[in-house]
């Protein structure tokens, strides 16, 4: 039982809490103890620092944002208006609030009315779902399309739009990438003839590559019941992000072991075979750490391309927070960057898992 | 004197009388040339060799001497820069399954199980058995070397003997009509290879397989071959000299080992690779 969870807790990378499920079973409780305030306790404390810094910096920028307004107020207005805007600050007004960066309990307070926003909202659309029950039933019967809520995403919406955005993004970049990199990979004459179209479209910024899909998509697709929006975002996506993978698969193809080579000769294997039972198995992990790369790309340039498409997700998000300029709206961008970073970590996470998972040598993968 | 005991020696191991079995690997003014920036490099230079049907040769030399260049061209890995090599009369082109080989490292399909790195190459060479034969195959073959309750663990969680074992029951359940082994104990430890030395000699006496193997450990050669072919070093490496060892089949270490004349063989060969 220990022993298992020993391994999926390391499996799944959380090995910080081995000492702690060590030290439950009773095993070496002096060294496990300590190995659980270093590796467990120790990341806490990093993390108090931090909000700790956050906070400090928070209040500085805070009081020095104060104090410019203060002194504008003076100098515009006199001296009364000084003294009102800092009984105003000093109360907390919404209207007259430094405009800079919030400080951690803003941010938790943001997050938390992100969570109420997001409960008002459901309870609207259950609400519609409800009123349009029969109605749309009808519509169904007709063969009519249904009644949809129009109404504003919440932010949980906004995310589950992020990750759906960036999973037909990262397919989209694996259907292609893989099969490309196999074929390049396995002629050294391809390899060298497509080579200067990767190392050119490699480092193109995502912006760029939005422009691109939106030039060719606009003329593509006249069907306006399509989302166009979101097709530009994941192929832009997909395109950024599929370099990795493809330049990591034909190297993988280019270099597997001779001596497997040899085998399949020997073998007498047919092309296909060669392909699919010795080639590809030989260069899984290669190509998974290029999905890897690839997927966190793929999330790291959704948001921006997400801001400048003008489709629904985080990046939206945190485009609209900051045209906004609404007293909360930079405590809700830090909450985005948060959620951001945490889900692009999970991400990763579950894609070391599958790597590991998938490779026939356990000890490789790092 | 010494002359004389080398004679003396050649004609013991020789007095077996002409050996009438047929030829089923002959190699005809085999030449390797490499280019190399300085100009061409010539490893190997008109070789002759001929090995009959079912006879055990090794192939000893220096380190360098192409000895394992000569077996890859026979096993169709590396191309023959002149001559020809026929196997059962039929010039060889590429590599094939009638010419298993057992390579140095293992060799094996790393993500596949033992019985399935034996799999994918009976598949190959009996495409019309049925799956039950095939794997019937297998399990025969895994069970002489000595794996037969390993046959579902992964190539990577088996030591280097182990599979190198496996390497051995994939060659021989090809059916081949050549065994290549291209020095095939060189990276196991001494215990380990006098094991597999047995397990090869013991699966081989049953299935009398032409067999070729490159090595350069004196004892080997003499413990396990009808005949040890000695190369000189290269450049324009060549036969330099043969050796018979007319011991009796099948062998056993104890037997090989305390005969009148191994050590004689022994200091024979030695002799040549000191020269």
């Amino acid at each position: 039982m220990k022993d298992k969870l020993i391994k999926i807790v390391r499996f799944c990378g959380l090995g910080f809490l081995e000492p702690l499920i060590r030290l439950i079973n009773g095993e070496e409780p002096k060294k496990n103890a300590t190995n659980f305030v270093k590796k467990a306790l120790f990341p806490v404390f990093s993390i108090i620092l931090f909000i700790g810094i956050w906070h400090s910096g928070a209040n500085y920028l805070f009081n020095k944002e104060a104090t410019r307004k203060i002194e504008k107020a003076r100098e515009d207005q006199g001296e009364e208006a000084a003294i009102a805007m800092q009984a105003c600050i000093k109360a907390g007004s919404v209207s007259c609030q430094p405009n800079t960066l919030p400080s951690p309990a803003q941010v938790w307070g943001a997050y938390l009315s992100l969570l109420d926003d997001h409960r008002a909202i459901s309870a609207k659309k259950d609400e519609f779902a409800a009123k349009t029950q029969k109605i749309n039933a009808k519509r169904a019967e007709k063969g009519e399309d249904p009644i949809q809520y129009t109404g504003r995403p919440s932010f949980l919406d906004q995310i589950k739009t992020s990750i759906k955005t960036v999973f037909a993004g990262f397919l989209l970049a694996a259907f292609i990438a893989i099969p490309i990199g196999i074929i390049i990979g396995l002629s050294s004459t391809l390899r060298s003839s497509f080579n200067w179209l990767i190392q050119i479209f490699k480092p193109v910024s995502p912006v760029v590559w939005l422009l691109l899909v939106f030039m060719i998509i606009k003329t593509l697709i006249t069907d306006p019941d399509l989302d166009k929006s979101f097709m530009i975002s994941f192929i832009s996506v997909g395109l950024c992000a599929m370099w990795a993978t493809l330049v990591n698969t034909s190297m993988g193809v280019a270099t597997v072991d001779k001596d497997f080579m040899n085998v399949s000769k020997v073998l007498r294997l047919s092309v296909g075979k060669n392909i699919f039972k010795v080639i590809l198995p030989a260069s899984f992990p290669l190509i998974f750490t290029g999905l890897r790369i690839t997927l966190s790309v793929a999330w790291m340039v959704l948001i921006a391309i997400e801001l400048l498409a003008q489709s629904p997700g985080l990046g939206s998000f945190v485009w609209e927070e900051f045209q906004n300029g609404a007293n909360d709206s930079n405590a809700k961008i830090i909450v985005a960057m948060f959620v951001i970073g945490i889900i692009g970590f999970a991400l990763d996470r579950i894609m070391l898992t599958i790597q590991k998972f998938m490779s026939f040598d356990k000890s490789e993968v790092a | 004197m010494e002359v004389l005991e080398k004679n003396k020696i050649q004609q013991k191991a020789n007095s077996q009388g002409k050996d009438l079995r047929p030829d089923m690997l002959v190699c005809q003014d085999i030449t390797k040339i490499y280019p190399t920036p300085k100009g061409d490099y010539t490893v190997l230079a008109d070789l002759q060799l001929t090995v009959k049907k079912g006879e055990f040769i090794s192939i000893i030399g220096h380190s360098g001497c192409g000895k394992s260049t000569l077996l890859s061209m026979i096993a169709g890995l590396n191309e023959i820069s002149a001559g020809k090599v026929l196997v059962d009369q039929e010039e060889i082109r590429g590599a094939g399954p009638d010419r298993a080989v057992v390579f140095q490292s293992p060799s094996l399909f790393p993500w596949l199980t033992a019985l399935q790195n034996v799999l994918i190459g009976v598949k190959q060479v009996f495409p019309h058995a049925s799956k039950k034969q095939k794997l019937d195959i297998c399990k025969y073959y895994l069970d002489k070397v000595g794996l037969g309750n390993d046959l579902n663990k992964r190539a990577i969680e088996l030591s280097q003997g182990m599979q190198q074992r496996v390497g051995i029951a994939r060659a021989f359940a090809l059916k081949p009509k050549v065994l290549l082994l291209d020095e095939p104990f060189g990276m196991l430890d001494s215990l380990t290879r006098g094991e597999l030395q047995d397990v090869l000699l013991e699966v081989w006496q049953k299935e009398q397989i032409t067999a070729l193997m490159v090595t350069h450990d004196v004892d080997e050669s003499i413990f396990l071959a009808d005949r040890v072919i000695m190369m000189t070093s290269g450049p324009y490496a060549k036969i330099g000299d043969e050796l018979r060892i007319p011991f009796e089949r099948p062998r056993d270490r104890v037997h090989v080992l305390e005969h009148d004349d191994y050590y004689d063989y022994r200091s024979y060969l030695m002799n040549f690779l000191n020269h």
